[in-house]
């Protein structure tokens, strides 16, 4: 497959990823702030930027309609969901010829949607239901993706993408969550209980996490789930072994020799993620392990981009 | 058509207007031609709506399909479908086998011409065709001196203008000679199509087209480099942005070749190579569908990022075929097109069998003269251009335009020709919910590669205002299938 094919399937998918990841922590954000109690607006919109890596152009201001607004429509702010679905879809268009009709129908309605002023209005009257649809437009797209496209090497591009970023995202998020929440003192007023919700909601992972701990929210076996569960497909270990999956079929179909940095990058996070207990995490530096899991996704992409796309004539001419 | 109660035929045509230009439908006298009577008949005993509702059903197809084209000028550039008139335009047997031998005989002359004037030039040393016209023509390639291109094929898809007269001849209007496209309007009208009047089109027997993906790839893979038998072979896009983008990518899918743009290639050592996930691989055969002039900035435009730097050398060197070959707009250059009989008749001794449109130059002194003081009544059209650019309508015209394309001409006459307007054949469209007649002229799809290949019929492109004799999809015209009967 072309190397630019590649870069754009993955990209168009990573992009979905960041918008879908956006669109829940914006909606859980905003619907923790109707509680007033426990934290503030301003101390929960910083935490949400934090999560998102501190995008230019939103820090707290006090109007939190205006900073939603831009949030989702300002497609010149590279953060907002506009934004993401927008390079999502230009990203689909150069490669038309790849994609089935179905997932270019799909994005291709989730773009109009995004630029309607019915949207608009909706958001007006009601953003959850807006966000909602948002999703949904996502979710159907994902779900044509694995239904109608050849399980390939694009198909295979296009997982990295998504699991990548969420694997990335989802490290940020626990780092943020972790400064602000697990230090604290077990607290019964609700609040606590409030923000650990919200958490998981932010990897659509309540009711998941219910049936494997009950309702009894601890931040440890939280970050045990959102962490290390292996069967739950917003866990980073999860998102991990599908980055390895992924790579290793794409070495199996192709006729190279498979990049050893890149094979040893990824088997380190897998074993890194395998091969630790939560205790082990706990004890340790846990901001530490969480910022690691980043830096070596980041490694990871970097690889896959120095081997499949950005690679120097002379080396693969030498191969 | 009886007098007295007006019959079902009666009030589908309405006030169908007959003058003194070709109807493809209608005799001079009104009367139906027979090939198009059951046509007529079906679509007369059709519910009134009926029409209108297999119309929208097959823009919604096209729609959802994504069959679009890009329009310039907005700020993003947008996308709009291609207007499509829903009556086929039929083409009887025997006249089919004429074009078809008449482009055979066209094509074969214009590369054999190619390849003289790019080699001995004999044609020019024999004075048959002025040796400043071929050298002031901007689109001959210097470069291409003395090269051999695979199997001397010069130009191996090619896509004609054909116009009918009011004598019901077929006359060229013009080559394309460089990038024609359209094509993929031809195959997707006739899926549509199709699905729009399946009985209509059974009773018919109407001749196959949907091979042309196939015998393009054949044409290609004919054409690759010498010693290598399994040719990789890629299509190259402008990109995105590029107003025929659909069709690239249409094509590219229904032959299964990859859609390569310039930023893909590299080439090495005089090898095309394209960056894959798997590393680099050899490029053999390029159906390029980028202007000469943006095919490799180390060679054409240096501002040029469309295209491969390397890939002329490349070329030259055999390793790579590209096609159509570099400087093939020499042989549509619409003051060259003037001498097509003439070129015909000395490599091939045979008359054009499709003749050609009466053309002024304007270098001579006397027909400038007789085409400035005649400016109302002829069309007047630059030479390099295509796509219904840089052309003056004289019946149409202002004063000022006229004046404007006066001085324009006293300014570089090798830059213009003349016709004089033709008042070119008329095909029945749905208009509202009645049958009216509009400006038609027909594109065949040529393929050279072992041999001439046309797929029957090609696209028919219909001027879609009232009166119009532009037929440009960037000008506002539409298509219609073509049906080539048995």
């Amino acid at each position: 497959m072309l190397s630019r094919v590649a870069d754009s399937l993955y990209w168009m998918s990573r992009y979905l990823e960041r918008a879908e990841n956006t669109v829940r922590q914006l909606d859980v954000t905003m619907s923790l702030m109707l509680d007033t109690g426990g934290a503030s607006d301003e101390m929960r919109w910083n935490r949400l930027m934090t999560a998102l890596g501190k995008p230019p152009g939103l820090e707290w201001n006090g109007d939190l309609d205006a900073l939603a607004r831009s949030m989702i429509f300002d497609s010149l702010n590279r953060a907002s969901i506009t934004y993401c679905v927008n390079a999502a879809r230009d990203n689909a268009r150069q490669v038309r010829e790849e994609i089935s009709t179905e997932q270019w129908q799909r994005l291709n309605r989730l773009y109009h949607q995004m630029h309607s002023p019915h949207v608009q209005t909706q958001f007006r009257s009601n953003i959850n239901d807006a966000l909602a649809s948002v999703l949904d437009g996502i979710h159907l797209f994902k779900g044509v993706s694995d239904t109608t496209m050849i399980h390939g090497q694009g198909w295979q591009f296009i997982r990295l993408g998504r699991y990548l970023e969420r694997a990335y995202s989802t490290a940020t998020l626990l780092e943020v969550y972790h400064l602000d929440l697990f230090h604290r003192e077990q607290d019964h007023s609700g609040y606590q209980y409030l923000e650990l919700v919200g958490l998981l909601r932010c990897c659509t992972s309540f009711e998941a996490y219910c049936q494997v701990y009950t309702a009894d929210l601890s931040p440890d076996r939280i970050l045990e789930f959102l962490l290390l569960n292996r069967d739950f497909p917003h866990a980073i270990r999860y998102s991990v072994d599908r980055v390895r999956d992924s790579i290793e079929s794409i070495q199996r179909t192709g006729g190279r020799r498979p990049p050893e940095e890149l094979t040893a990058g990824i088997g380190r996070l897998h074993a890194m993620l395998g091969y630790t207990t939560i205790g082990e995490i706990v004890a340790g530096n846990t901001a530490e392990f969480l910022h690691n899991i980043r830096e070596q996704s980041m490694l990871i992409h970097e690889l896959i981009y120095r081997y499949y796309v950005h690679y120097s004539i002379q080396s693969a001419l030498t191969i | 058509m009886s007098a007295g109660h007006p019959t079902e035929l009666e009030t589908l045509f309405g006030d169908y207007p007959l003058d003194h230009a070709y109807d493809e439908m209608r005799e001079a006298g009104g009367e139906l031609r027979p090939h198009y009577r059951a046509l007529a008949e079906a679509l007369a005993k059709l519910p009134p709506d009926e029409l209108q509702r297999r119309k929208q059903s097959a823009d919604l197809s096209f729609l959802t399909q994504g069959i679009t084209f890009t329009v310039y000028g907005r700020d993003e550039g947008t996308e709009r479908i291609f207007p499509y008139d829903l009556l086929p335009r039929l083409i009887t047997g025997e006249e089919w086998e004429r074009i078809e031998r008449g482009l055979t005989q066209r094509i074969a002359a214009l590369n054999l011409f190619l390849r003289d004037i790019y080699s001995d030039a004999k044609i020019l040393n024999d004075r048959v065709v002025p040796r400043e016209l071929i050298y002031s023509c901007k689109h001959y390639r210097r470069q291409m001196r003395g090269l051999q291109v695979p199997r001397n094929v010069y130009i191996s898809v090619v896509g004609s203008d054909l116009l009918r007269l009011n004598t019901g001849e077929f006359v060229v209007l013009e080559d394309n000679l460089r990038v024609p496209s359209g094509v993929s309007y031809m195959l997707t009208n006739r899926r549509v199509m199709k699905r729009t009047f399946p009985q209509l089109f059974h009773s018919y027997g109407v001749r196959p087209i949907e091979h042309y993906p196939q015998l393009l790839l054949a044409t290609l893979r004919s054409l690759a480099p010498e010693g290598r038998p399994e040719p990789n072979i890629v299509l190259l896009t402008p990109g995105v942005f590029n107003s025929a983008y659909f069709e690239h990518t249409y094509l590219a899918r229904q032959m299964g070749v990859d859609l390569v743009e310039g930023r893909d290639l590299v080439t090495h050592d005089n090898v095309v190579y394209m960056r894959t996930t798997d590393g680099l691989k050899r490029v053999d055969v390029i159906y390029r569908r980028v202007d000469d002039d943006f095919s490799d900035p180390l060679i054409f435009r240096s501002d040029s990022a469309l295209g491969c730097a390397g890939l002329f050398n490349a070329y030259r060197a055999g390793n790579v075929t590209v096609t159509n070959a570099f400087g093939t707009g020499l042989a549509d250059d619409k003051a060259v097109y003037a001498y097509v009989p003439k070129i015909i008749r000395y490599y091939l001794g045979e008359d054009a069998i499709l003749p050609n449109v009466e053309t002024y130059l304007l270098t001579g002194e006397k027909e400038r003269q007789h085409v400035l003081a005649n400016l109302d009544k002829l069309v007047v059209k630059a030479v390099g251009e295509s796509g219904g650019y840089g052309m003056l309508i004289g019946p149409q015209s202002t004063a000022r335009q006229r004046e404007e394309f006066a001085r324009q001409i006293e300014a570089n006459p090798r830059n213009y020709i003349a016709q004089p307007t033709l008042d070119f054949s008329r095909a029945p469209c749905l208009i509202g919910n009645q049958l009216e007649p509009r400006h038609v002229d027909l594109r065949p799809y040529i393929l050279f590669g072992d041999k001439v290949n046309i797929v029957p019929g090609g696209l028919t492109r219909v001027a879609l205002e009232k009166g119009s004799l532009v037929v440009n999809s960037s000008q506002g015209g539409g298509s219609k299938d073509t049906w080539v009967l048995e």
